[in-house]
């Protein structure tokens, strides 16, 4: 038996630590461990509800955008405001392509170089590189001679001793499988990856002004002002021709590049989906609305619960069942470490009782995470991706069950390989594509209402906090690309009493709860073969495949408990 | 100096870079330093004669942000950046290695390059509670941060957590978190202020460090003065309406939809200095004024606090001219807003918890003490020898 641990978890948002006992070539038990803290509701607390947005989205800079989105809407909510229907189109045209980039940023720069080895692109022929780029994609960039360059900048890089990115990656590692040429068509394609991306987020920057941390949103509304006729206008018909091109790109590059490579690459590692099973509950809040957010059968992303890998029933979702432990997290709770509350209810004293750093293992048997453990309905839940496409194929959405159906064809696998590491992998795939195809769709209907002079952006009626009730409550949900995203707010005379996030990550990689059962992380690993304890890439496989975003998992603090007093402010 | 194994515009030509597009990066880094274009020579011959120095990028209590910021720079392209022009041998976010294997090739490359490499620091650091609040390898984050920064040529603080703590330090400021240059004092350090930085600034000071051999010339708080030494409200393209007293009077409205002056709608762009109007963000597709929502400030002291509420108007504001000095509104101006604000605001929270002597001190001449610069950081990294600074080689 060995224990091992890896800290830091890179290639992820945040700080995340994992230990493992590894025996027999195989992890026989797991523990996730956030590592850092900020306290952002706390810093929420006594400020105006209507900039809450601005606070919130900072929680991340990755999924940035997506805390904003969740923040004006539990705002709204409390407020008991309808925004018009532009706001909801570029609202979900923000998050759209939010998803879309951020999904193909994840699996090139996050989560790629845990399949593909950047030193085996050296071997490859770029002959033969063309011939399998052009063999699975019609993509332009697929000459001998685009592969060579980019051999040979890898070469330049290697030769040079300076690896930059790749100075400690686990090269050669035996379970490094695929075959040189497929090793230089995913470098060549990280590369242009990297230009993609950013060319393809000017759609934030058109819409709010910046991407990361666009600022754009209002409670009630969107700042974008409207108008055919004013070139000054943020949305006008020349913006709207640049936001067209955009999704163009995107959605070349989604089908010619990222789903054509995921397949590729899935295709040489068949065995990984029967590893990383996890737990086999799936939630998903739905999101995409093509109306009033009460109404969620309108929603694009269906509404659901997929139970014990059962897809012949989705469960309906009720928000009142969403509860957090902390037995095994660094806070305490009045009625004891036992319970658990719902966040409406929940109370969280920061109380770090982990080991003084520098430290080489965490006392697992205690508290051992800055996170705490959600449940719904007392069970461990999976949030992301793969709840997604899994609560959408179980509802019976036709677009997303023929890609499944299509992708699992092509695999020749059957529905149960999708609860796996690859799985993971592929139903992200799987929905970028559907996401890149409605893009249009919620572009169209927004050109149309500014062709008919229908330009309303935002309902200010309530925008006077002097209109408000005294006291208002209200919860925003959303689906961020990690997974369901739920933020809570309190308002009292005017200002926010009280903020609870509870977020994918937290769902996902949060620890054991007062019952022992393991967070989703902790289950995935469960069994994860382990050729090298000295370099455990096969642990990063599992855990990558979930795309973990710390800093959004760890910040909850109910201000109503703290006691400021107890922090010692330097 | 750093170690050169090759050169920039040849690595540029293997891939096909050709000549005439790095002299027109050349001179977009010329433009972004606000140099006069007869510098472009100068930062051309500079960077053909570097080569590849070594960054190391830390992030501590962090969004990544500024990590996603950088991976939106278009010039140059970040695939430059990381592959050509820097080695990035650490990077939580994006590098290959993970645990201890990727902690211990970082110790060998300071080991290495002591005092030749470039530390980044992204992400506030906890004091409070010995440094609990953030961990990475078991260690606390001002543990690392001393460790890169003591050994580094120089620090960049990207974002305004790095910086001055940022939001992290938002009353009641519950980890105890600080900037860099407070957790670590008496390093050199550039700050590269907003929410996030804009990498086309970070690069344009990387640049000038390699044309010049030296920081670029600082402001008060270690800003460099090219991209925080104006204020929005005078590079605003919706200027001329607001000296026309055109203003939009409600999101969606007609002056809204004209691009009239957002001041009432809450816009610190009269009391906010940093070059967004100028360069832009994303390859200068837009910035958030133009885009229709006010500026926040993003760049200014301890915005957080002393900007908000954002949806405020600022006080004091019709009157004020293009006379006024960056300088000026970097002190005095931000704690007649802090302390404005600060009747019916958080920020009586952190005026609050200013020292009794210092602050008795301080209300007199209206700067809180929590806003003032800790440390001088106009010092640069290098003496400097008869070259030019964006200062004097400013057109007037």
């Amino acid at each position: 038996m060995t224990r091992i641990a890896i800290d830091p978890v890179t290639r992820i948002e945040g700080h995340l630590r994992l230990e493992a006992e590894v025996d027999g070539g195989a992890v026989t038990d797991a523990w996730s461990s956030g590592t850092m803290f900020r306290g952002i509701e706390l810093i929420l607390r006594h400020r105006d509800p209507r900039e809450a947005w601005i606070w919130a989205q900072r929680i991340c800079g990755v999924c940035t955008t997506v805390h904003a989105l969740a923040s004006v809407r539990a705002v709204e909510d409390a407020l008991g405001i309808e925004v018009p229907d532009n706001a909801r189109l570029i609202r979900n045209l923000i998050a759209g392509i939010q998803q879309v980039q951020d999904h193909v940023i994840h699996f090139y720069h996050l989560h790629a170089l845990d399949w593909v080895d950047v030193t085996g692109a050296l071997k490859a022929d770029p002959a033969k590189t063309a011939q399998l780029a052009q063999s699975i994609s019609d993509w332009p960039n697929s000459s001998p001679g685009h592969f060579k360059a980019v051999q040979d900048r890898v070469k330049a890089l290697v030769d040079s001793g300076q690896l930059s990115l790749f100075t400690s990656g686990y090269w050669g590692h035996p379970a490094y499988q695929l075959p040189p040429e497929a090793d230089l068509m995913a470098v060549a394609h990280y590369i242009e990856a990297l230009d993609w991306q950013r060319d393809v987020i000017r759609v934030h920057a058109v819409l709010g002004g910046k991407n990361p941390h666009p600022q754009t949103y209002l409670v009630g509304g969107m700042a974008t002002s409207m108008d055919p006729n004013e070139p000054d206008a943020t949305i006008n018909l020349e913006r709207i021709a640049f936001i067209a091109e955009r999704f163009r790109t995107a959605r070349a590059f989604v089908e010619q590049v990222y789903v054509p490579d995921v397949l590729a690459v899935a295709g040489f590692y068949p065995e990984w989906f029967g590893v990383g099973e996890g737990l086999g509950n799936f939630m998903v809040y739905g999101d995409g609305p093509a109306g009033s957010l009460k109404n969620p059968s309108t929603f694009f992303i269906p509404r659901g619960i997929v139970l014990n890998r059962d897809l012949s029933t989705v469960n309906p979702l009720d928000q009142q069942k969403v509860a957090e432990y902390v037995t095994h997290s660094w806070y305490d709770y009045g009625s004891g470490d036992q319970s658990s509350k719902h966040p409406w209810q929940g109370e969280t004293n920061p109380r770090y009782s982990g080991p003084r750093p520098p430290y080489d293992f965490l006392n697992t048997d205690q508290k051992y995470s800055w996170l705490k453990a959600p449940r719904y309905d007392n069970q461990p839940m999976e949030v992301g991706p793969l709840a997604r496409t899994l609560v959408a194929y179980a509802s019976g959405k036709p677009r997303v069950k023929d890609l499944v159906d299509a992708v699992l064809a092509k695999l020749n696998a059957k529905p149960e390989a999708l609860f796996s590491t690859l799985g993971r992998v592929a139903a992200r795939a799987i929905e970028t594509q559907v996401m890149v195809e409605q893009l249009d769709n919620w572009l169209n209907e927004l050109t149309d209402n500014l062709g008919h002079g229908k330009l309303q952006v935002h309902d200010g009626r309530l925008w006077d906090p002097d209109s408000w009730p005294k006291q208002a409550e209200g919860f925003g949900w959303h689906e961020a690309p990690r997974g369901s995203l739920g933020h809570w707010v309190q308002i009292e005379d005017k200002k926010i009493s009280n903020y609870q996030a509870v977020v994918p990550s937290t769902w996902n990689a949060g620890p054991r709860d007062a019952n022992g059962q393991r967070g989703a992380y902790e289950a995935a690993l469960i069994k994860t073969p382990v050729a090298d304890p000295e370099r455990p890439l096969e642990l990063l496989r599992t855990v990558h495949s979930f795309d973990p975003c710390l800093a959004c998992a760890v910040h909850v603090v109910d201000p109503r408990k703290r006691k400021l007093a107890e922090v010692q402010v330097l | 100096m750093f170690q050169f194994d090759t050169d920039l515009p040849s690595a540029l030509e293997r891939r096909g870079i050709s000549r005439r597009r790095f002299i027109g990066f050349c001179a977009a880094m010329t433009a972004t330093l606000a140099l006069p274009l007869r510098y472009a020579p100068r930062v051309q011959a500079a960077l053909e004669g570097a080569t590849r120095p070594i960054l190391l990028w830390r992030e501590f209590q962090d969004c990544a942000g500024n990590t996603e910021s950088m991976l939106r720079s278009s010039h140059p392209a970040i695939a430059d950046v990381v592959l050509e022009l820097f080695s990035m041998d650490y990077h939580e976010t994006i590098m290959a290695g993970a645990g201890k294997q990727a902690e211990d090739a970082l110790q060998k490359v300071i080991r290495e390059n002591k005092g030749q490499y470039i530390a980044v620091v992204e992400g506030s650091i906890p004091m409070a509670e010995g440094g609990v609040y953030c961990t990475i390898g078991g260690r606390t984050a001002l543990d690392l941060a001393k460790e890169l920064c003591t050994n580094a040529a120089a620090t960049i603080a990207v974002g305004a957590c790095a910086w001055d703590g940022g939001l992290v330090r938002g009353a009641p400021n519950p980890t105890g978190a600080v900037g860099v240059q407070e957790a670590v004092p008496g390093i050199k350090v550039v700050n590269l202020g907003g929410c996030p930085h804009n990498a086309a600034n970070t690069a344009a000071v990387l640049v000038h460090y390699l044309t010049f051999k030296e920081l670029p010339a600082l402001d008060e708080y270690g800003r460099p003065l090219f991209a925080y030494g104006d204020i929005i409200h005078d590079q605003c393209e919706r200027r001329a309406h607001y000296d026309a007293g055109q203003f939009v009077e409600e999101w969606g409205d007609e002056g809204h939809r004209k691009g009239w002056c957002l001041y009432k709608m809450g816009c610190k762009g009269p009391q906010a200095t940093y070059n967004c109007p100028r360069v832009g963000w994303n390859d200068g597709t837009s910035w958030p004024v133009k885009a229709g929502h006010g500026c926040i400030a993003c760049a200014s002291p301890r915005f957080w606090d002393t900007m908000t509420p954002f949806y405020n108007r600022l006080p004091g504001v019709p009157g004020f001219g293009v006379d006024v000095t960056a300088g000026e509104i970097g002190l005095g101006i931000t704690a007649a807003t802090a302390a404005a604000f600060g009747a019916h605001g958080v920020a009586s929270a952190v005026r609050a918890k200013l020292r009794p002597a210092d602050a008795a001190e301080k209300e007199r001449v209206g700067v809180p003490a929590e806003l003032e610069s800790p440390v001088d950081l106009s010092v640069p990294v290098q003496e400097a020898t008869g070259t030019p600074t964006p200062d004097d080689g400013r057109d007037a």
